[in-house]
């Protein structure tokens, strides 16, 4: 499984969590589901930003106001583009999907991309892949990155005393 | 009237991003969607019947939540219904 997206739109959302630091920032990916070989490819064409509505604890929460998520939709479905997946950064913290994010993740099929930020400076950025039918067994699959004439960008583990005990 | 799915659902309705019904009201256009596309249920509702708290309905772009009727808001053909899971989280 894999998350591929041009070097532009990378670098746009992981400077989306510079700009907004100490807060979280948060967007939406629009694009295309591929299948390549049986796998699924989550194609991002673009990383539209998105306002952070959790102003009374932006540090460590985000929230899309819905009516914004329909707009970006409604725009994406005029551009031939579906909503693929979503990204948000952890100010001082790893990029890791933590519980709340897996709580608050209903978006099956979709890449959920998390930057971490460390003293307004964007370090790791890793992708899940929000797995399974239903809510009853949903989970996060680590999620490859491909960014668009390179393989491999630099992904590192985060540390493992940093990983929800729950698997991903 | 027009009800627009979402990615993650559109498996239940045949791969269509939208799906055409016939309703006079918000509560029969999901009615009607059940009806055609049965695995939409579990995916809308919670075992006695609630909305899952987590499904936003847009009756074009208003939160049906805040209609005065709600539910029972009337539709016309020209309408569009969004069902919209919510994206939030942290760390």
């Amino acid at each position: 499984m894999t998350l591929r997206l041009s070097q532009q739109v990378y670098d746009a959302l992981r400077q989306h969590g510079e700009e907004t630091y100490p807060h979280e920032c948060c967007g939406v990916l629009l694009g295309r589901f591929l299948s390549e070989d049986g796998a699924p490819v989550n194609e991002v064409e673009d990383a539209i930003r998105a306002g952070n509505t959790r102003t009374d604890s932006a540090h460590n929460r985000y929230h899309i106001a819905p009516q914004e998520l329909v707009k970006i939709q409604r725009t994406g479905r005029e551009r031939g583009l579906d909503i693929v997946g979503f990204y948000h950064s952890h100010p001082d913290h790893p990029a890791q999907w933590s519980q709340t994010d897996f709580a608050e993740a209903h978006w099956l099929a979709c890449s959920y991309v998390i930057t971490a930020v460390e003293k307004g400076a964007a370090r790791q950025t890793n992708s899940f892949l929000l797995a399974g039918t239903t809510e009853d067994d949903k989970r996060f699959e680590n999620q490859r990155i491909e960014i668009l004439g390179q393989l491999d960008p630099g992904l590192e583990v985060s540390p493992a005393s940093s990983i929800p005990k729950k698997s991903v | 009237m027009t009800i627009e799915i979402p990615t993650p659902l559109r498996v239940y309705a045949g791969n269509q991003s939208a799906v055409t019904v016939e309703a006079k009201t918000v509560a029969e256009a999901l009615s009607a969607l059940t009806a055609q596309y049965p695995d939409f249920q579990k995916h809308l509702y919670t075992p006695d019947g609630k909305l899952r708290s987590f499904v936003n309905l847009y009756l074009n772009d208003e939160d049906v939540r805040y209609l005065p009727k709600r539910e029972e808001t009337e539709v016309k053909d020209s309408d569009a219904l969004s069902i919209i899971p919510s994206i939030a989280g942290g760390c």
